[in-house]
């Protein structure tokens, strides 16, 4: 164990903590505003990284991949929340095994579409080379996403908590019905928030394809993580979401790293103990 | 006796008549309804009597299918010793994850069952060394028994799994029927008030969340001595997707409507696979549909109906 290997693989894990953040963060603030953890959110993953990969190979340009997947993910979770989720108001449970309907249907249809191939995006020549410094080689496209993360983290934080969309969003969240009691469209905001945490939930299906790849059964290995982070870091809180997929980024590449094998299982120890502790989550409301 | 066993016992005399008479490939299609009952009806423990839907059944019944498959073919286990070890494990880990789950309730139980059922996923795919990873474990042998008949063959191993399968539903139903059944349904329907009546609700939840991890397990000792194969195919998402909605699809919290759905699920995915390889959109449009159109699953339809 070099000093040169911690650098590494917590750098990597930071990176890939950055990533998990972008699919988190989403389904914390779903779960938060409409109670519903949306099993489909691997797949927004997934199908962002798809939709991408087709925008770069048409046109070649990065940039437009991530506005196309975010904006095509944005709609499916328009249509997912008006057409279907909607009807089943109030029925938690209900509504989180419909999105499994939907979640095995976007798994067949990307599968239909894109084929059994893995593909990666390949970033463009801007975000490609390695930053050597010290005892460390940090690719910048690691570095990349770690930006993208923070800014993105920082733009949400901005608008929760300083914007008049960001306070009715929190009333929503805080009181649903006393929110509509003082004129705030609570099912508007839902909505806003549906296609909001998909559209990022894409969008980190862009980025993530410049180094995980998108192939066939991505969303169901990538949403358990999800689902770690919210748990570790509980379910619609921000700061939640932002500890919790550093935390679960970091566990991640040091159990890979340390135990091949059983790589999975280290998500585990870690998810069992918090909940030991405080079920509702780091950062969580009972 | 109500309708529901009664239908039942029909259902398991009538397929016991007709079997002889079957082609092959009906029959090995009713022993995976046989088996996959098994798997229904144990979840219909946990979502249909106690309220908690698990979306991770498929963690325990493959946990046992490997402790089968790893020693039938490693170790040349016979019937007893792949039995006891598979339903064994099964119940370890049923033990082991119910920790941590009980503590949760409703959407928390379903996230943290998924990511428990995922966890043995990995260990299954990744854990190469014991598990084969990806290629799965062949040849798996199906015991040999003190009877006349071989259950190499496909009769001889459908009335086993048949018998198997009744004796599950009968102390399974037993079971839902004890003082300790209705205490689990009494949780269902509000837990604080059980919790003011001075049950241990945190008890009987954990208890019942092994017991249907237990049988579960039994499930996947059966199917791994069918399906003579073992692999991540048997402890991935889609296969705790799959028993979920049989359960939904029959009807939660009557056994029967489960068993009932695990038919439905088979035979419609077996069918569907004749004519296209598109079995995932079908099942998440059916998934959505009786959502929507049947909450309480056709048993449960039929009964509003009376």
């Amino acid at each position: 164990m070099t000093l040169e290997f911690w650098v590494t693989q917590t750098f990597n894990g930071l990176s890939y903590g950055a990533l998990l953040f972008l699919l988190a963060s989403g389904l914390s603030l779903i779960f938060g505003v409409m109670r519903v953890v949306n099993l489909a959110h691997g797949s927004y993953f997934m199908l962002g990284g798809y939709v991408g990969l087709s925008v770069i190979w048409r046109t070649g340009s990065y940039v437009l991949a991530l506005v196309a997947g975010a904006l095509a993910l944005a709609v499916v979770g328009i249509a997912m929340e008006r057409m279907f989720l909607r009807r089943l108001a109030g029925q938690t449970l209900g509504q989180v095994l419909m999105t499994i309907g939907f979640a095995l249907i976007f798994q067949d249809l990307a599968l239909l579409i894109w084929g059994g191939d893995p593909y990666s995006i390949r970033p463009p020549s801007l975000l490609a080379g390695v930053v050597t410094a010290g005892p460390g080689r940090f690719p910048i496209y690691r570095i990349f996403i770690i930006v993208i993360a923070v800014a993105v983290g920082a733009a949400l934080w901005l608008l929760l908590d300083r914007t008049r969309i960001g306070a009715m969003i929190r009333a929503a969240v805080d009181d649903p019905e006393m929110a509509q009691g003082v004129g705030i469209r609570v099912p508007r905001v839902s909505l806003g928030v549906f296609a909001l945490g998909a559209a990022l939930a894409a969008f980190g299906g862009v980025v993530g394809a410049g180094f995980l790849g998108v192939y066939p059964g991505l969303d169901f290995e990538i949403l358990p993580y999800a689902f770690v982070v919210v748990i570790v870091g509980g379910l619609g809180s921000l700061p939640g979401a932002m500890v919790g997929s550093l935390l679960v980024g970091l566990l991640d590449n040091f159990g890979k790293a340390l135990f091949p094998e059983l790589s999975y299982f280290t998500l585990f120890a870690p998810m069992a103990l918090i909940l030991a502790l405080k079920p509702t989550g780091l950062f969580g409301r009972a | 006796m109500n309708r529901a066993i009664l239908l039942g016992i029909g259902a398991l005399v009538a397929a016991a008549a007709v079997a002889p008479a079957l082609p092959s490939y009906p029959l090995t299609l009713l022993t995976q309804v046989a088996i996959m009952a098994v798997l229904a009806m144990s979840l219909d423990i946990l979502l249909g009597y106690t309220g908690l839907p698990s979306l991770g059944h498929a963690a325990y019944f493959g946990a046992a299918a490997y402790a089968v498959g790893i020693l039938a073919t490693e170790r040349q286990a016979g019937f007893l010793t792949c039995l006891v070890a598979g339903v064994l494990l099964a119940t370890v880990t049923a033990a082991l994850f119910g920790l941590i789950a009980i503590r949760a309730t409703g959407t928390y139980f379903l996230m943290i069952t998924l990511a428990l059922g995922m966890v043995v996923w990995g260990l299954a795919f990744r854990w190469v060394s014991l598990t084969k990873g990806d290629n799965g474990i062949a040849g798996v042998p199906r015991p040999e028994l003190p009877l006349p008949w071989s259950l190499s063959a496909p009769l001889p191993f459908f009335y086993f799994a048949l018998v198997a399968t009744a004796l599950a539903w009968a102390a399974l139903g037993t079971l839902a029927r004890s003082p300790f059944g209705l205490t689990l349904k009494g949780i269902r329907e509000s837990e604080t008030r059980m919790r003011a009546l001075g049950y241990d609700v945190w008890l009987h939840k954990y208890l019942a969340f092994v017991i249907s991890g237990a049988f579960a397990g039994f499930a996947g000792v059966l199917w791994a001595w069918y399906n003579g194969f073992v692999s991540p195919v048997d402890v991935q998402l889609v296969t705790s997707v799959e028993t979920l909605l049989m359960v939904a699809l029959g009807g939660p919290g009557t056994l029967a409507g489960p068993a009932l759905g695990a038919a439905m699920i088979v035979f419609l995915k077996n069918f569907v696979s004749v004519y296209t390889k598109r079995w995932l959109l079908i099942l998440g449009a059916v998934y959505i549909g009786v959502i929507l159109w049947a909450p309480r699953g056709v048993l449960g339809a039929l009964r509003s109906q009376r």
